[in-house]
């Protein structure tokens, strides 16, 4: 028995490799296994290579694995790019339409399986991938009666025979495959999962999820990968709050059009990838001067330009906090795990409304589009706070004046006002202004005004700045990242500390305003520091640099082909170091 | 009830003296009294340019944004507040060159604004070079042997664009000005209307006399029915775009607020922010 392993489906993109993968996930999950995807794409509709690795376990993985246990194939090709991937041990099953066969150098054992015959003696060949699933089930062990539910689910719209239909090919590719098998079939049983219910979902699931249970009811967008499963989930469920999404004709007028909706006291969201994010730039600068909350998400892709649309990359971070011209207060946060997206979607309007400034939630491709289990989401966690928003009556301004709507305050947070309230108008400019919003050229209102919005920053409360997971007053190293690489990180982190190296770990969540005061007694007790990010030029090591110092001892771990980081990558580069 | 004087405040525009903007500000002021707004009720959402500065000159909300950005900001504005009267205004640099995509997508989304474009076929802030809407040889400071590129025909555009009401007029005939924009406030969709607001400054072709000898009111034209598009379309075409009224209303297709699924009848300013304890366990069970 085993408790965890790695199973991956490949084959023509457009041929239902995705299903393959979600229906096979779908029931692990049910089962009270813990789950964790990654899906290899490329930007087309249909044809090119594309496959979906999902890594099982019986406790959380926060990360995709070094090795491959069972790789499921429907061509030729699939198991020419994977079958490196595949360890001592593992097997490969493949239809045997193809007549598959394994490179010599390969260490695994290739299975045939007619997933394309025994789908279309059953009724179609398109069932080939619940033949496909059932195979994988009989390898794991699993009981098949999993499956009536999620098929039920899936084909029910369909009818009951279409229903029993892919039932009975997937019991047909058990049935096959076990009798391949036969005395190794104990090989890669898996060891029963607590069958506890745990949500499975991406984290453009849990964003767009947070973004609801956080107050916003509209949200302006321009599809773009990896972001428009948020735009794609929101249309569907905002409507039931009264709300809606508006598909604009660009990001420039997403970004606006929610800054529009903001000013008028909507929470309103939007979201993008680099290309995106580049174009909302001076819009983000309105807001800043402005001083209007609204919430951007960036889930960060290959870049420059178009780049690598549908690879992981962590490049976004410079442009993130210093992207628009001019100075304005902004705040970027990154969540690490599908959770953490979540809460920091609420906690992100709480911040945009209080400190009424942008606030951008930083995401990459591995967190917003790897699927995985997560932990139960609490209610009560769920907070709304809007700041200095006024309600109730206003008394009323003589001779035709201004409420005061950029009145100087200490902490720089002034009271807010929404247009439609009597005794509120006051006038919001791009241009420099004074504390009613006129235009002024003046030094001295220069100065105070300039001052009064980058002090909001100095007050700002987040949760979470750093996660750490610190167990040495004096660590040889200190392992830096944000957002996905955390599981990697962590895996490493355990195989270090096995080899007697003494690893702390700080995970940065508050990108801006960095939180120097956290990271600093971490780095100064520390004899290395190790930033482990996917992108060429070190932006996290240098921003660390940049506010913290010793960069003496500051070393950088790069990976930017396109792909996550595993485990036994950080664990070498560390080793290396060392 | 508000007068006109009620939408005034006590800044001083920094528009050249003649300047045809002041009739426009003049005009917005007194149509919104006498559609019965209070300045609270109303926002003035604007541009960049001279003609953009018109939300700080007017006693109500106003927000003046970043350049051709007017029309998604004042979107976002109604789409939050849907009691709330929108008017997004700028000139015709801001909305036919830098904002052209936004203005085309706002005619065929038709929520429920005006727009009123200042219309001085030249760039007046940043002291005379050619607009879109400038004619064939037509002499700037970019162009110095004249224009090259065929001025906008933006009536047409919108009409192709779907527009549900198209008005143009010209800015020393307040009278029609203030009910065109009155009618364009009581429209139920998207309402543009093109304004001939001369730049005494800095374009010397297009002067309040050229406009008097060559616009043609449709009022003078007999016969002429707004409600049909193709006669609008002809009419346009005969004479090159210079005419002024109610171009074309088509008064049966709803607003996009009234066309959405599930849109709020009351403002989302109103939503509650909070989700039930049931709602929210049933939309995390969706995961499970």
């Amino acid at each position: 028995m085993i408790s965890q392993l790695s199973w991956k489906v490949g084959g023509q993109q457009g041929e239902g490799i995705e299903s393959t993968g979600e229906i096979f996930s779908i029931a692990l999950n049910r089962l009270g296994y813990y789950l964790y995807g990654y899906r290899h794409f490329s930007s087309r509709i249909k044809g090119g290579h594309t496959n979906n690795k999902i890594r099982v376990s019986t406790t959380q993985v926060r990360s995709i694995a070094d090795d491959l246990d069972i790789l499921v194939a429907f061509d030729q090709e699939t198991i020419d790019f994977n079958f490196h991937e595949l360890r001592q041990g593992g097997i490969v099953i493949a239809d045997a339409k193809f007549n598959p066969t394994i490179p010599d150098e390969s260490r695994a054992t290739l299975y045939a399986v007619p997933f394309t015959d025994i789908a279309t003696e059953l009724g179609t060949a398109l069932m080939k991938n619940m033949v496909a699933v059932g195979a994988s089930s009989a390898v794991l062990g699993l009981d098949i009666s999993v499956y009536e539910g999620v098929v039920q689910e899936i084909f029910g719209r369909k009818g009951e025979q279409v229903v029993a239909k892919n039932m009975e090919a997937i019991r047909a590719g058990a049935q096959f495959m076990r009798e391949q098998l036969g005395d190794n079939i104990q090989l890669m049983q898996l060891e029963k999962a607590d069958g506890k219910k745990r949500m499975f979902m991406i984290g453009n699931d849990a964003i767009a999820l947070g973004a609801l249970a956080g107050g916003s009811r509209f949200m302006a967008a321009y599809p773009i990968t990896p972001a428009s499963e948020i735009m794609e989930y929101l249309i569907k469920k905002l409507p039931q709050f009264g709300g809606t999404v508006i598909q604009t004709e660009d990001e420039i007028a997403a970004c606006t059009m929610a800054i529009g909706a903001n000013y008028a006291g909507v929470r309103t969201l939007t979201a993008s990838a680099g290309p995106g994010l580049s174009l909302m730039m001076e819009a983000i600068g309105l807001a800043g001067i402005t001083e209007t909350p609204i919430v951007i998400v960036d889930t960060q892709r290959g870049g420059p330009s178009t780049g690598l649309p549908t690879k992981q990359e962590q490049s976004d971070l410079m442009a993130m906090i210093y992207g628009t011209h001019g100075e304005i207060p902004k705040v970027v946060i990154a969540p690490s795990t599908v959770q953490e997206a979540f809460y920091d979607m609420v906690e992100a309007f709480n911040i945009a409304e209080e400190y009424q400034c942008p606030v951008i939630v930083l995401t990459d491709l591995q967190l917003s589009l790897g699927k995985q289990t997560v932990e139960p989401l609490e209610y009560d966690k769920i907070e709304i706070r809007r700041g200095k928003l006024v309600t109730g009556e206003l008394p009323e301004i003589p001779d035709k004046g201004c409420f005061k709507r950029y009145e100087v305050t200490e902490d720089g947070v002034s009271p807010r006002v929404l247009p439609g309230m009597k005794n509120g108008i006051h006038h919001v400019t791009g241009v420099e202004h004074d504390e009613t919003g006129r235009p002024s050229e003046v030094a001295a209102n220069r100065i105070a005004q300039m001052d009064k919005r980058l002090r909001k920053l100095k007050h700002i409360q987040f949760p979470t700045p750093v996660h750490k997971h610190v167990k040495h007053e004096e660590a040889d190293i200190l392992i830096v990242g944000f957002n996905s690489t955390r599981g990697a990180i962590e895996e490493a982190m355990e195989r270090l500390e096995r080899d007697g190296i003494k690893v702390n770990h700080a995970h940065v969540r508050l990108i801006h305003p960095f939180p120097t005061e956290e990271m600093l007694p971490l780095v100064q007790s520390a004899k290395k520091v190790v930033v482990v990010e996917n992108n060429a030029t070190g932006q996290l090591a240098n921003i660390l640099k940049m506010n913290v110092g010793h960069a003496e001892k500051v070393f950088n771990v790069l990976k930017y082909d396109g792909n996550p980081f595993l485990p036994h990558e950080v664990y070498t580069k560390c080793k290396e170091l060392f | 009830m508000a007068t006109f004087k009620d939408f005034r405040n006590n800044i001083k525009p920094n528009w050249c003296p003649g300047c045809g903007d002041f009739s426009v500000q003049a005009a917005i002021q007194r149509a919104a009294a006498n559609v019965g707004l209070e300045p609270h009720e109303l926002v003035v959402v604007s541009g960049i340019g001279c003609s953009g500065r018109i939300s700080g000159y007017i006693n109500s909300y106003g927000f003046h944004g970043v350049h051709g950005r007017a029309l998604p900001i004042a979107q976002g504005v109604k789409m939050a507040n849907r009691d709330l009267t929108v008017i997004a205004a700028g000139g015709d640099g801001d909305g036919f060159a830098i904002g052209m995509g936004h203005t085309i997508h706002a005619i065929r989304r038709n929520i429920d604004i005006t727009y009123i474009v200042m219309d001085n076929q030249i760039y007046g802030l940043t002291k005379g070079q050619t607009s879109p809407r400038s004619e064939v040889g037509f002499k700037t400071k970019s162009t110095p042997q004249g224009s090259v590129e065929p001025a906008l025909s933006i009536m047409e555009m919108a009409l192709t664009a779907g527009a549900t009401f198209v008005a143009q007029s010209f800015s020393s005939d307040l009278k029609e000005l203030t009910q065109l924009i009155e009618e364009g406030m009581k429209h139920k969709g998207f309402s543009l209307i093109n304004v001939f607001s001369p730049c005494v400054t800095y374009n010397k072709v297009n002067t309040y006399d050229w406009f008097k000898d060559n616009l043609t009111s449709l009022s003078s034209i007999e016969g002429y029915d707004p409600s049909n598009r193709e006669m609008a379309m002809q009419t346009l075409m005969k004479h090159k775009g210079l005419v002024t009224g109610l171009i074309y209303q088509n008064k049966e297709r709803k607003s996009y607020q009234d066309l959405v699924p599930g849109y709020s009848e009351k403002p989302l300013t109103e939503a509650d922010l909070t989700i039930s304890k049931e709602k929210f366990d049933q939309l995390v069970a969706e995961f499970m």
